[in-house]
Formats: structure tokens, sequence, C-alpha cells
């Protein structure tokens, strides 16, 4: 069945090679034809590794372990919209609306149908702009550069609409990616060279370049003008009283609050971090003393209590299941290029994260939410720390040299 | 008269004090968020670089070696007071937006650098013009930056609506980060990327 797909490269081969007509375009044929079949080259000499775990396999993989996070940035967004017409009596209008009908949408928050169908109506133009407007940046970098086309995109591509507010306007979504692609990797030399997480640079951006759509009470559900405060604003005012007021543990567990789409459930990330252990790909180390740092500073916090600050109180099982902090230790932290890479190094690097995002969500009052600022905050740390790591190593090794 | 020619013209783009010394960041930072505030501090740092510049280089052969740079730095101190104070007497409301940073033209790298590195060296005219052409270097980066950070942070250019912006009724939705002193490194950084384009003798060798 693949036969014809195989001879179709091959034909068009020629002409993508030197002197062929459309040899400045060899990257985006390159890319095609090592997406769809194992590179012909192989690693020869003999001081490589040779193992089939290489750049493409590492990045399906992630995409693999963010598939129940895309189930879930469907279904909840729908599920939050849905819930809120059937409480508030209002319906879905206009255009969407038709759409939606010609697929049987019922506005019922208990049919699964219904709320993926109007999730997907949120999310997939999201990850359609995402991925148009970002490949072309990649690709056109590519091609300038004479870069082979990777699939380090794929990755950024996939994790930046799922910690997008469902109700972000496309132009800012656009905008956002093209920063994160362009200022975040490809002035630094594009994948394996960026310092800071892409998709974390371009939500970063439209974070301080247009709060009025990414934060505040308005915009994580999908509907016009309903005020529906995420759990850690609802704690921000009223500490974890209000929250346990509001939710149950296991609504933040599965996830079924509001948020920015794919961050909200704790569980699917769990199921990602399995498989990013199992497969070697993340680190266990970052996202465990991530863990260990987010629960011992919570609970520091917590005994040490404040009468004036109400976040104080939040109890650090509430904090893991709240906001993207699983999303970020689990996706973000753990990124190979912009992470801490020295084993020692990624204990402190993850430590570091997770204190710092508690320090964010409970002292500073103007950000309810701290994982993004506290991984950008890493990854500019991390070569300092390994640095330093490897310097002890040098040093205690040198000992044994001398002594 | 080419050499004059060089040293007026060479720190527009060739030896742009910003865009390759990457001197004077702070103040391009800090007061670049209008363009009214750019265009004062503009005149103030090429009257102080100017005036330093020829000053020093006209007692150049009397100042001792040792103690040169705290000559240097009294004189630019003394040109630094007279602008702030001229400012506060004629142009007190811009002069309570730029606040420290007149004063801190005392300690902006360029004037320094160009009284300590040229006009120690050379005879009082071309010192002058040597001032004169990394003032405007400097003022042309600052100029840029302020360009875009107003047009694109406010809608405005000079305090007038060019792209009326949502809270008065138009169409523009205003970038919050332009507003934002980080935003200058942004595009300062872009700014450098481009001459560094055009200038390819620019770009540091590998090492």
């Amino acid at each position: 069945m693949m036969k014809p797909l195989r001879d179709l490269l091959d034909k068009l081969h020629p002409h993508f090679t030197e002197g062929g007509r459309l040899e400045r375009l060899y990257p985006l044929y390159e890319a095609l034809d090592t997406f769809t079949y194992t590179p012909g080259e192989v690693t020869g000499g003999a001081p490589h590794v040779r193992d089939a775990m290489d750049l493409k396999r590492v990045m399906i993989t992630v995409v693999l372990a963010l598939l129940p996070c895309f189930f879930m940035a469907m279904w909840n967004t729908g599920f939050q919209a849905n819930s809120a017409y059937a409480l508030g009596g209002g319906a879905l209008e206009g255009g969407r609306a038709e759409l939606l009908q010609l697929f049987g949408y019922g506005a019922d928050p208990d049919s699964l149908f219904d709320n993926l169908l109007l999730g997907a109506s949120w999310f997939v133009p999201v990850y359609l702009v995402t991925n148009i407007v970002g490949g072309m940046w990649e690709a056109l970098f590519c091609i300038v550069r004479k870069h082979e086309l990777n699939e380090g995109f794929l990755v950024t591509g996939s994790l930046f609409p799922l910690i997008c507010p469902p109700t972000i306007p496309l132009w800012q979504v656009a905008l956002g990616i093209s920063f994160g692609v362009v200022i975040g990797k490809e002035i630094f030399g594009g994948t394996g060279k960026n310092f800071l997480n892409p998709a974390l640079t371009g939500r970063a951006f439209l974070f301080f370049a247009y709060p009025a759509q990414i934060s505040g009470d308005r915009v994580w559900t999908a509907v016009d003008g309903l005020s529906s405060a995420t759990p850690l604003a609802v704690a921000a005012e009223g500490g974890q009283q209000a929250v346990v007021a509001a939710i149950s543990w296991f609504d933040g567990f599965f996830g079924t609050i509001p948020g920015s789409m794919g961050e909200t459930s704790a569980l699917a990330c769990l199921f990602g971090a399995a498989v990013l252990i199992l497969s070697g790909i993340g680190s266990w180390r970052i996202m465990f003393s991530g863990l260990g740092g987010v629960i011992f500073f919570s609970t520091l916090f917590m005994l040490i209590g404040s009468e004036t600050n109400p976040m104080f109180s939040l109890a650090p099982h509430w904090h893991l299941v709240l906001g993207g902090l699983a999303f970020g230790l689990v996706f973000m932290a753990t990124d190979p290029v912009s992470g801490a890479m020295t084993e020692e190094g990624q204990y402190i690097y993850g430590f570091l994260i997770g204190t710092m995002c508690i320090l964010i969500r409970v002292v500073n009052p103007a950000f309810p939410e701290g994982v993004m600022l506290a991984i950008l905050f890493g990854n500019v740390f991390a070569p300092l720390i390994d640095q330093l790591v490897l310097k002890h190593h040098i040093k205690r090794r040198l000992r044994h040299v001398e002594g | 008269m080419s050499q004059a020619k060089d040293v007026l013209l060479d720190p527009l783009f060739n030896k742009n004090p910003i865009g390759l010394q990457i001197l004077g960041i702070c103040s391009a930072l800090a007061v670049t968020s209008k363009l009214e505030t750019v265009v004062v501090m503009s005149l103030a740092v090429i009257f102080v670089i100017c005036g330093s510049n020829a000053s020093v280089s006209l007692i150049r052969s009397q100042i001792p070696s040792n103690i040169r740079i705290i000559v240097q730095i009294t004189i630019i101190a003394t040109l630094v007071i007279i602008v702030d104070q001229f400012l506060k007497a004629y142009a007190f409301g811009i002069s309570k937006q730029l606040s420290v940073f007149v004063g801190l033209i005392i300690t902006n790298c360029i004037v320094l650098g160009r009284a300590e590195g040229f006009a120690m060296k050379n005879p009082v005219g071309l010192s002058f013009l040597d001032g004169l052409g990394n003032g405007l270097g400097y003022s042309i980066v600052l100029l840029l930056v302020a360009f875009f950070r107003e047009l694109l942070g406010a809608g405005k250019l000079l305090g007038y609506t060019i792209l009326p912006s949502t809270s008065e009724g138009g169409w523009y939705l205003p970038n919050g980060l332009m507003l934002l002193p980080p935003s200058a490194f942004f595009i300062i950084g872009l700014l450098i990327w481009l001459l560094r384009t055009w200038k390819t003798d620019q770009i540091e060798k590998e090492n």
C-alpha cells in the first residue's frame, strides 16, 4: 500500500538534490521523506551509538504521551462551556452553533460527544493556527539555513495550544507562537540550541503583552462574558476553605475545572509522566525533585500561616492538582534541551522550579499562577547549574590524580 | 577631510556604540517607552558627549595620566548638571519623566568611553566630530526603539494617535509588553540582527 508513495518520493528526489530545480526546498522534501520512512542513511562509524531512538522517535513519543491531555483539553473545554449553558440557561449562538448542529450537537454537559465536539471547535482552530504559523517559521529558517526540517516543532506545536485558554483570539495565538519559535528558538540556532522552552516563551510573551486575554476570570470558559475564576484565583482570594467549598480534590485531579485547555487534568499528566519516564525521555529526577520542592515549600508556608495572605493556607496536595503545575513539571520542565543535563544538576534544577513556583503562587499577590515563570527561571539557570556540577566533578577527580 | 568624515559617520552604522559595542544599554531600556522623552534624552547625550570630547581633547596634554578618569568624569558631570538644570528650568514635565536618567548620563559608558578612547589622543575638531557621530549613533538606535515601543505599546507617536486603541473605540489592542523595559532588549536584539545581516563584517568570529 505504501509503495506508490515511496515511488513518488523517489521520482521527485532528483529535483531536490544539488542542481535540481527545487534545490532550495530540499529541507521540505527531506522532512516528508523521513517523516514517512526510516531515514536512508544510518550511522556507520565505530564510535557512534546505534540506537533506534533518534530525534524523530523522541518527539513522537512525547506527542503520544500528550494524547490524554489532548483528549482532556477538548472534553473539559466543552464540559465547562456546556455546564455553564446548562446552569445559566444560555445557549451557543452564531456560526459556531450552526456548524456544530450539522454534527448533531446537543449542548448536554453529560454527553461525552457533545463536550468533545464543542471543545474541539475551540481547541482545533488554536492547534491549527499554532502549527501552520509555527511550522511556516520553522520551514523558512530551515530553507534559509539549509538545515533539515526536524520534528522539534511537533512538540512545541502540541504544547503551545494546550497551555492557552480556550477563548484566546487566534491572531494572538499566531503572534505568540511566532515569538516563541523565532525569539525563543531560531535565533539561537534552532532545535537543540534554545535555552528557553519555546512554547513557554510564546506564552510568556502573550501573558505580558495581552494580559486581559490570557489571565483574569473571563477567559477560562468558552462562554461569552462568563466570569469563572480558576481554583488558584479562588485560593488567592479565600484560601483553602474557598477552594474546598467550590470543588472537590478529585475535580482538580481529573481536571474538570476551568483553566488553560490542556493543563487542568493531573491524571492525564500522570499518564504522560509514566510514558516519559518508562521511555527514558523525560527525566524522573527533574519531576521528583520538582515535586519535592513543591511539597516542601507549600508545607512550610502552611505551617507558617498568614493573617493577610489566604494563599498560605493551601495544602500541598491541592497545589499539585490545581493550575498548570503537573503539566509544567511533566512536559515543560523535563524538556531535554532547555533543562539541566547533569544528573545532580537535574535534582537542583527541578527543586528550583518547584520552590519558585510555590513562591510565586503564594507570596506574589499579582500572579495566582507561577509555573510558567518558574520554569522559564529554571531554564535560565540550567546552564549555570550544569557548569557548577561539572566543575565540582572535575575538582573531585583532580584530587584523586594529585593526591 | 576623509578622516573627519569617517570619524563622524562610522559610529552611525559601522561602529554603532549600541549596536556593535553594546554600550549605553541602561538608558536605552529605561527611557524608550515614549518618543518624546527619547528626543530630549538624545539631544542631552549629544550635547554632553560633544562637550566632553572637545573639552577633554583641549586639555589632554595637561591631564596627568594617573588621575585622567577623575578629570574626565568631572568634566562630564559638569556638563550633565548643566543639562539637568536647563531641563528643569525650561522643560519641567519632560525632566520629571526622565527623572534620574539625565543624571545617569554621567555613568553612560559611551560618554566616558569616547573621552578616554578617542579625545585623549586626538585634536579638538576631530574629537568634537567623534562625539557628534557617537551621539547620533546612540540617538538613531534609541529613536528606532522608541518608535516601535510607543507605536505598538500605545498606538501613538509623539503623543498623537496612529493606531486607535480598543479602549478608545478603535481596533488596535495595545501590546502591554512593549511598555515594559525588557521589550527594548528584544527590539535592540532584532536591530543588531538586522545590522549584522547588512554589515556582515560585524559578526563575531566563533571561538
